[in-house]
């Protein structure tokens, strides 16, 4: 009789790499629907464009790799970033503008690093800020005006003639800046009352971006609750914003509300789904937290004295640069010792 | 209600214990062969007591203790011992260890036995004794021999015993059916424990899943002091660093014990042996083991001779053997798999499963790290589970063990929620093992260099003896010339000398007379540098007389200190004596300087030449 012979643990838990990001497409699925239903069709034409960019250029760079192509594109890595691409884009960029991104996100950020696991970037936003600086006019002026799906919003023919052809004439009309590039520009000129009686700001917060962030909340504590991924990143992140805001920005005439923070831009779906990323972000619960609330602090510091409405994308990509540091300097305390290593004493102490 | 902790981390592993818990205990029987491996503790092997063809009686011990941390192994039943040699054990290496091997004869005769039964008048070191010879050692797992451990360094007090009921491994229902079944003697077997270590709190700890186990406890327990604290199901509670710090809150230091925290931990099957070695006299010769999976017709628990071969117990249990791809020994999370059903059942063994395909599929293909921190989540010794396997897939094992690889307990639970399938226990245990061959490397080497400069400094101490030797005879020509010399002034001297000795200080005297003597001699050896051919062995006499004159002075003035203190009536005496030979000592360093002097002037030009 012959055995298998397996070194130990004998049992697994059956929820590989592929169902976690499977888990995560579906958990950003409110978050599109609400984007459709206020927006219009661009963001899900975005999102089917750049997976469909995301999947080709990762299984073109697995094949001049020499790489399983199959096994690798089913661990779903790459449809996430697309996915996540795909719902930060303005709704009507030049379809070009999306697979530039796309492709510097995978084969530069994540492929020419190694692949899945070694990039020090979170991809998505590599491709992001990339064509934010390539692309500033197309990154800045795509964005649709809040309008219901079911009532006025440019028609699905619409949204993809515009995104195909790169021209606006036929959602002429239909577009606008958004929430917090609209307050920031005209903050300096307005007073806070003035500048929120623009259209774009609506009754509550931020027509139609209040539902989205809303929806891309509740997915992300889906996420957390299916344990998928751990609250501190999000709620680090969050609380940092708040805590600058409410430090910085009471002066409504001089800097956007905590409301507009959090609701207005790409707020949630960056707390929930970009920050978490697993390959980019620190590690320890402890690493988390500071990497969490680095990135609250930059995004209000860039926000409100940077020169970009929504900082997202570079807010992670600088606090991506930290993670090899946080990571070093929050080992830890393993059972049975007195203290973790660290690099150097500080903090904590008073 | 008893306070609990928690740990970090931990899983929840599907538990799959009812497979085995259907049916109480089963007797397993007297197979045709009985296979006894010396070493099935941790320590030392046992060495053999009994020859080939001897017929031993069921409880007699057949080999004894060795050296070292060792216990003997005893007949599990009557028989003829057939052969003792090298058969397959039960390690993880399918190695093959020194066994004995015994015929039984099937009339299961039991030697005699001296039960006792008020162990409360023996002394205590009696009782260990009684657990020494009885042969038991740990039956959790590592099989560390019960009498040292219940007995720590004098300088550790025991403030907590605790009984490890929690069997947190999926499938294993060992203990949980001893509890249920023999709570009577796991009580009375931790009583005895309890009393040779007289702690303040003894406590057993039971997941919450063994509400029957915990119920009979409860009884056996009445009017006693001992607690049950039922913990949350959570692998890995019954970890022994876990338990420890559920039940108090403590943690065992990195690289300590738990008796350095005052903790001691013991496991169900040992306390059940204790009890039996004890009351019935009985070493331990059988053990409960829980035989599961679904490759089994009969899964259960089974009352089991030590020794049996696990083709006879799986037999009992109904294997099937065309539906069986994998048989693991001990749980699935930490036990190892067996390439042969040859090996026997050892006092460590505590469960076998016979798993099919399906039960325990093979992992999915590994895939690249995530860097998702679950491993981390869950692990719970606190490590950092993924950068250790970064380091050992690197063989930066330096960084690994920076990161306390070495305090990882292989529990199994980052690999198991690994969503890449990475088998990150077996780089540990690859790391670890590399890390020990390089230690072991560097002792041999450390050793090595030891030797060789030990022989080098033989070898230069043999060669200053040498030259010592040397000079000592040119020493002795020169001093039998010196003492002619001197012969007529020593003469008078000692004249007076003699007189003194009759004086109450004669010791003292005696030395002042002798240096006297010889500090005058050099004098004149001093003068008599005019000679040159005695100049050479001139000089080293006189360095010689030097150094005694100057080491009786000073044992002179240690006499004299000493009778200052005890103000003995001699001190004047001394007292002058010691200033005579202060004289004396100048005088010998002078000459000594003088002679010196002269030999340079002398020997320069030679030495040029
Ligand atoms: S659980 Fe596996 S994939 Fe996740 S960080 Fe640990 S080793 Fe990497
Ligand atoms: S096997 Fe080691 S590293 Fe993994 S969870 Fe257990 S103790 Fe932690």
């Amino acid at each position: 009789m012959a055995f298998v012979q397996q070194s130990s643990p004998h049992a697994h838990k059956a929820r590989p790499t592929s169902k976690v990001m499977l888990w995560v497409i579906l958990a950003a699925l409110p978050g599109l629907l609400a984007q459709t239903l206020f927006f219009g069709w661009g963001n899900l034409i975005n999102v089917v464009w750049c997976i469909a960019i995301a999947l080709a250029s990762e299984a073109a760079v697995l094949k001049l790799r020499s790489k399983p192509i199959a096994f690798v594109l089913k661990d779903n890595t790459a449809a996430v970033t697309g996915l996540l691409l795909g719902l930060s884009m303005p709704q009507f960029a030049p379809w070009w503008v999306s697979a530039v991104a796309v492709i510097s996100a995978i084969v530069i950020a994540k492929q020419l690093y190694g692949g899945l696991g070694s990039n020090p970037f979170n991809p998505a936003m590599v491709g992001y800020a990339l064509v934010l600086i390539s692309f500033p006019v197309a990154m800045t002026t795509n964005w649709a005006e809040p309008a219901l799906l079911w009532e006025g919003a440019p028609s699905f023919g619409d949204t993809l003639a515009a995104i195909a052809s790169g021209q606006q004439t036929a959602v002429d009309g239909w577009t606008m800046a958004t929430p917090l590039d609209e307050y920031k520009h005209k903050i300096g000129s307005h007073t806070a009352s003035e500048v929120l009686a623009h259209p774009t700001f609506g009754e509550g917060v931020a027509r139609g971006w209040e539902w989205v962030n809303a929806a891309f909340l509740l997915g992300g504590l889906v996420l957390i609750g299916l344990r998928i991924i751990t609250w501190h990143i999000p709620a680090a992140f969050l609380g940092a914003l708040i805590v600058m805001s409410l430090a910085f920005g009471s002066n409504a005439d001089q800097f956007a509300p905590l409301s507009l923070h959090l609701l207005a831009g790409g707020t949630m779906l960056g707390a929930f789904f970009i920050a978490t990323d697993p390959v980019s972000a620190a590690t320890s619960h402890q690493g988390k937290l500071i990497y969490g609330a680095g990135i609250g602090v930059l995004i209000y510091l860039i926000r409100s004295w940077g020169n970009y409405p929504d900082a997202v994308a570079f807010s992670v990509l600088l606090m991506n640069f930290a993670v090899p540091f946080i990571d070093h300097y929050t080992p830890p305390r393993t059972y049975g010792h007195h203290k973790p290593r660290r690099g150097f004493s500080g903090g904590g102490r008073s | 209600m008893t306070k609990l902790w928690d740990f970090n981390g931990g899983i929840h592993p599907a538990e799959n214990k009812e497979i085995s818990t259907g049916r109480s205990i089963q007797v397993a029987g007297i197979p045709a062969q009985l296979v006894l491996p010396l070493q099935q503790h941790l320590g030392a092997p046992a060495e053999p007591s009994v020859n080939v063809g001897d017929r031993v009686l069921k409880g007699q011990k057949i080999a004894d203790v060795s050296h070292g941390k060792c216990v003997p192994v005893h007949a599990p039943t009557s028989g003829v011992i057939e052969s003792i040699g090298d058969y397959p054990v039960p390690h993880p290496s399918g190695m093959a260890d020194r066994c004995i091997v015994l015929k039984p004869d099937g009339k299961d005769e039991w030697c005699e036995r001296f039960p006792i039964s008020d162990y409360r008048s023996l002394e205590r070191d009696q009782v260990l004794g009684i657990i020494h010879s009885a042969g038991i050692a740990g039956m959790g797992g590592a099989g560390f021999p019960t009498d040292i451990k219940l007995k720590p360094p004098r300088d550790r007090k025991v403030d907590t015993l605790i009984l490890n009921g929690a069997e947190c491994e999926p499938y294993i229902t060992a203990d949980d059916m001893t509890m249920r079944e023999r709570a009577d003697k796991v009580v009375a077997g931790l009583k005895i424990m309890a009393w040779i270590l007289r702690p303040e709190r003894c406590v057993i700890g039971i997941e919450d899943n063994k509400p029957e186990a915990a119920v009979a406890l409860r009884e056996a327990i009445q009017g006693t002091q001992i607690e049950i604290a039922v913990i949350p199901t959570k692998y890995p509670s019954g970890g022994e660093k876990q338990l420890i710090q559920i039940l108090t809150g403590m943690e065992v230091p990195s690289g300590g014990i738990p008796a350095d925290i005052g903790v001691i931990c013991q496991n169900i099957g040992t306390a059940v042996a204790v009890a039996q070695a004890v009351f019935e006299g009985s070493p331990l010769i059988s053990r409960v083991v829980t035989v599961t999976g679904e490759a089994l017709e009969r899964p259960g628990n089974f009352d089991v001779l030590l020794g049996t071969p696990m083709t006879y117990l799986l037999e009992q249990a109904g294997l099937q053997p065309d539906r069986v791809s994998r048989l693991v020994l001990g749980g699935p999370m930490m036990g190892y798999t067996l390439n042969t059903t040859a090996v026997p059942v050892i006092k460590t063994s505590n469960c076998i499963i016979a798993a099919t395909a399906s039960e325990l599929p093979a992992p999915p293909p590994e895939q690249a790290c995530i860097r998702c921190g679950q491993c981390a989540e869950v692990c719970p010794m606190e490590l950092l589970p993924q950068q250790l396997f970064w380091h050992a897939k690197a063989t930066e094992f330096e960084k690994a063990e920076h990161l306390n690889l070495f305090d990882c307990i292989e529990c199994g639970a980052c690999s198991y929620v690994c969503p890449s399938s990475i088998p990150l226990v077996q780089y540990y245990r690859y790391a670890k093992g590399e890390i020990r061959v390089q230690r072991a490397e560097q002792l041999k080497a450390d050793r090595a260099r030891e030797r060789f400069e030990a022989r080098q400094e033989r070898l230069e101490r043999e060669q200053q003896e040498k030259e010592l030797r040397r000079k000592e005879r040119a020493k002795a020509a020169a001093e039998a010339q010196a003492k002619k010399k001197a012969e007529a002034e020593k003469a008078a001297d000692s004249g007076e000398a003699v007189d003194e000795r009759a004086a109450k200080s004669a010791l003292v005297e005696q030395a002042l007379a002798r240096k006297k003597a010889s500090t005058e001699a050099s004098t004149a050896k001093a003068t008599a540098t005019a000679e040159p051919e005695l100049e050479l062995p001139d000089l080293e006499t006189l360095e010689k007389q030097f150094t005694q004159a100057q080491s009786k002075l000073e044992s002179m003035q240690a006499m004299l200190e000493d009778a200052k203190a005890q103000q003995a009536d001699n001190v004047d005496k001394l007292e002058r004596a010691v200033a005579k030979n202060h004289d004396r000592v100048k005088r010998a360093e002078e000459a000594l300087a003088d002679a010196r002097k002269t030999l340079a002037a002398q020997t320069e030009p030679q030495s040029i030449k």
